[in-house]
Parts: C-alpha cells; structure tokens; sequence
C-alpha cells in the first residue's frame, strides 16, 4: 500500500543494500559528507529558485517562500507559544488515534490469524472497509462523532489500524506450527500459546506495521486538521495559506515531516527494547 | 545434584495395541503405521530403527499425542492417550527452543506452565542446565549456541517437567558426528541418573544398538514392526562398544532388514507432526 513508501523517509535515503544494517549504526565520513552535500545542494536549488521567482509555465516558484524566509518564519514560530499548543493537538490526536488503532489492530488481528471463525465474521467487513482512504472518512466521521476532536482521533485511528491489523494477522497465521506443538507438549494451553509463542513470534511484524501506522496516522490527522480544526501543525498550516503566510505554510510542511518521521523512528526505538531478542545475534 | 533432579519420575508403561495411522485428507490420505502391538516396560530404553518415511516419527508423534490414530489404542500406565502431555516430552531433530527467551527461561518453560513461583522455577532450571553441562550459558539466547547446545537445552526443558517417557525423534540427526557421539554418551549419562522409558527414532543403526536396551526395525510404508531386537551389552557402554564382535553382528541383521527389498526410491521424512518436512522448518 502507498503508506508504506510514504512512511519511510529513512528508507528511501538508504538503499536496501546488504550492507545497509550495518552501515546504519556508523556510516562512513565518505557517505555522510555525500549525504550532507546532497541536502545542501536540494537546499541551494530552492534557494535559487525561489529568489529569482522562476517561472517555467506549468510551475512557478512566483510565491514560493526562499530557505531564509522559512527559516526566519520558524524562529519565530519557535518563540511563538501557539507552537506548543499546535504541536501538542497534534501530537494528542496522533496519539490518541494511534494507540487505539494498536489495541484494535493486534486483538483483531490475533483473533483473525488464530481463529477460523474470527476471520470469517471479520475478515470481509473489513476488507470493504480497508480501501477507503482518511479523506472519504471525513465527513461521516464528522456527522457520527459530535466532538470534532473525536472525529480528528477517529480519522487517524483509521489511517494506523490497517497496517497494523494486517501485519498481526499474517504473522500470527505463521506462527510455527513446531513451536506451538513443542509448547503443548510442555504443558502449555491456548490461552499461554498466544501468549509465549503467537505475540512474541508475531511481534516484529507489529512493530513494523506500528511504524507504518505511525506514519499514516500523521499523513491522516493533517488532513483533518485542514477540514475541521482549532489548533494543530496541518490547521496550522492550511490557515497559514488562507492566512497569505506563505513562509509558514513551508515551515508547517516541515514540522509534519520532522514529527512523523521522529514517531516511526520512536516506534521502531521503542519496538527494538520490547525485542532483546532480535539484538542477540548469532544463528536462529 | 539437589533434590528436584533425584525424584523418581512414576512408571511409564506404555502399551500399543493394533494401531494404525493414517495421514492426509480425502483422496490424498494414506496409512502411514499399520498393525502396531508393542509394550514397553517402565524405564526401558528402546530405539525405532527403520527407513527414512516408514512412520516410525508418525508413532513417536501418536505417543506425545500430537496425531491421533485411525485403529487400535495406545496408553501410558493405563491411561489412554489424548493429546499432549508434559509427561510425554518430545524432543525434535530441529529444536524448538522459544527464540525469544533466555537458556534459563526456556527450560523454566514448564514449571511456569504449572504455575511453580518465578524464584524456585528458576533454580530448578538451573539443576536441570548444569545436569546437560550448560550451566554457563543460563542468560544466552538460544540463537547464541551451537546446534548441540541447543538440543541439550531442549533436552533439559524436557526432563524439568520429570516426564514417564521421553520421546526423541533422530534428535541429534542434524549434528555433526563428533557432537552426535558425544551427545549419545551425555543421553546415556542422563538417563542412568534419571531412569525414564525412552523412545528414541532413528535410521543410524550405530546409534540405536549403542543406546538401546531393545531395538525395534521397522519396515517400509506402511510401517510395520519387522523385528524387535533386545540388546544386552552392559552399562556404562562405551565407545569400544561399536567393534564388539556381537554389536557388529547386530549391525549386519540390521542392515540386512532394512535394506529395500524392491529399488523402490526412499520416501520423503514425516514428521510426529505429520507434515511433510520442509527444509530446515
């Protein structure tokens, strides 16, 4: 699905090499002056564009703001106390959203990928359900829920459980069915099997689809905040255009960025300390 | 050794009667063991030799009560057997460790599963990892050992949980056969301190007549028991055991039963699960 390559900005800076695990701890000088220089060349080319208002027909960079006038725009912003209270609307609905779609993506999830009955009676509801995307949601979300607020959670609630529900059901099938056995065998009952066997096997897989779904519910919530919001980076950043503010609109299109990147790297931080496992190295 | 390895496992009488077993669905189902009778007495040690697909996995897997039969009955010391037990422990030629758990958690692993409290749980693991010689390695993960180490681990999740029989399919068939060697002698070594029935599947006949007190061969698929063969070498055996004029006897009937009677190709491995073996899985 589109989210996953939306997700992932580390991923598309790193090629999928053999050696990138490695390399991701300590990169060489080489390749990290390589990686400056190319920011520095993205932010040189703006810059450029920007100040000469370069118009070539089907775009023009006419109003686009220059890096010094955003940067200028984010400081002030940063000494601005609306900063905290967008960030933190923000940063309660993703979470808020987020942690809900965990709950309900690894029950339903593990009760899908254990069950054969589970999946029957759940699995085509929500395979309907799954291709609609956060926008579409809007406005029944608004007519169903009467604070706005909840609508905001609900939609990204939307965006995070599909990965995250789907990722829990694959692995939870695969669950080997050698350990499941080896565990009846020493005494263990459905209820200990989910528990020591299917979660913990499965676990890496959630962690993956939390991190994707941490990024979705960002691309969701902003969406929301355009339509219906108070506060918050992605109502920020909409007023910020009606506003004519255009050196904030760039400056919101990064603080989403920065945000929704610094949760999927702290849910994959959070994910590796539930996994000590995963550290150990050596043979499996 | 302190007092929760010396406890007397209970008997472990195992009686076969008549059983067959069939595996597959619909069109596709075959009979695997045909017309098993068999009694083993408490505390013996027996090997099931035979060749690769015969069932003689398929039984092992009845036994721990992972497969059911299609005919006869099988009970341990009277009781039908229904499903799994601890106290039928299974070791597989893969182990099957928790990758998730330390060494010393995998093989408290049991007593956790009866609700024995953390702390004493935790000590007996620690009897039963210094009785398989892994003392050391408590607080590793099992991707940190060697393919022997973990099988000894495997070995000692079994035995914390005192089972009547040990189950073992060709579980050093994966070593290397410096480390197999050496684990027959530490089984042997385990076995003579915690006297339980055994059942050990496997199709290496060195292995099964240095181990054994009986030796059944069993025949092609449909496996049936062709010959039940006692061994009566004194204990402690040691390796010059295998150049025994009559352990080389031995060697050569069984060689003699088992080799195919008709150039029939060998047939794929089974497992006590049943499935088909799919690579290292």
């Amino acid at each position: 699905m589109s989210a996953a390559t939306l997700e992932a900005p580390g991923a598309a800076l790193a090629p999928p090499k053999a050696e990138s695990r490695r390399a991701q701890g300590r990169l060489p000088l080489r390749r990290l002056v390589t990686r400056a220089a190319a920011l520095g060349l993205g932010l040189l080319a703006w810059h450029l564009a920007a100040s000469q208002k370069l118009d070539l027909g089907l775009v023009t960079f006419r109003n686009v703001p220059t890096p010094a006038d955003v940067a200028r725009a984010a400081w002030a912003l940063a000494h601005s106390p609306k900063l905290g209270a967008h960030v933190g609307a923000s940063l309660a609905r993703v979470l808020g959203g987020f942690m809900a779609a965990l709950v309900a993506g690894i029950g339903l999830g593990l009760a899908i990928g254990r069950s054969r009955l589970a999946g029957d009676l759940l699995l085509p509801p929500l395979e309907v359900l799954r291709p609609i995307p956060a926008v579409a949601w809007i406005p029944l979300a608004i007519l169903i829920f009467p604070s706005s607020e909840a609508s905001m959670v609900f939609i990204t609630f939307t965006g995070a459980l599909f990965p995250i529900l789907l990722n829990t059901v694959h692995e939870a099938e695969a669950a080997s069915p050698r350990l499941v056995a080896s565990a009846r065998s020493l005494g263990a009952g459905r209820a200990a099997i989910l528990r020591e066997v299917v979660i913990p096997a499965a676990l890496p897989s959630i962690v993956t689809g939390a991190a994707i779904g941490m990024g979705t519910a960002w691309f969701c919530l902003v969406t929301a905040e355009m339509i219906s919001g108070q506060y918050g980076i992605g109502y920020f950043t909409w007023e910020s255009y009606t506003l004519q503010n255009y050196d904030d609109i760039v400056v919101g299109m990064l603080l989403i960025g920065l945000l929704g990147m610094g949760s999927s790297v702290a849910v994959r931080a959070a994910g590796r300390l539930a996994m000590p496992w995963t550290r150990a190295g050596g043979r499996s | 050794m302190t007092d929760s390895l010396t406890e007397a496992p209970p008997a472990g009488r195992i009686a076969i009667a008549g059983a067959g077993i069939r595996l597959g669905e619909g069109a596709a189902a075959f009979e695997v063991v045909r017309d098993i009778d068999l009694a083993i007495p408490p505390r013996q040690f027996v090997c099931l030799l035979g060749p690769s697909g015969c069932g003689k996995s398929t039984l092992l897997g009845a036994l721990a009560g992972h497969l059911g039969l299609a005919r006869g009955s099988l009970s341990l010391d009277g009781q039908p057997v229904a499903g799994p037990h601890p106290e039928r422990g299974i070791v597989f030629q893969q182990h099957t460790l928790l990758p998730w758990r330390r060494v010393l958690d995998n093989v408290a692993f049991g007593p956790k599963m009866r609700g024995v409290p953390r702390a004493e749980r935790l000590d007996r693991a620690r009897d039963f990892l210094a009785l398989v010689g892994l003392a050391d390695f408590a607080d590793r993960y099992p991707s940190e050992l060697s393919g022997g180490m973990q099988q000894r681990v495997e070995i000692a999740r079994v035995l914390i949980n005192q089972p009547r029989v040990l189950l073992m399919d060709e579980p050093f068939g994966a070593l290397d056969a410096q480390t197999r060697l050496m684990m027959q002698e530490l089984l042997l070594d385990i076995w003579t301190r915690l006297p339980t029935t055994v059942v050990f599947v496997t199709h290496d006949i060195d292995e099964a007549l240095f181990l054994g007190d009986r030796v059944l061969v069993m025949s092609a698929r449909p496996g049936r028991i062709l010959e039940d063969i006692p061994l009566a070498f004194p204990r402690p055996r040691g390796r010059d055991l295998v150049t025994d004029p009559d352990f080389v006897a031995l060697k050569r009937r069984c060689l003699d039963l088992l080799r195919p009677r008709d150039g029939r190709p060998p047939l794929p491995r089974l497992t006590p699960l049943g499935l088909p073996l799919a690579g290292a899985a």
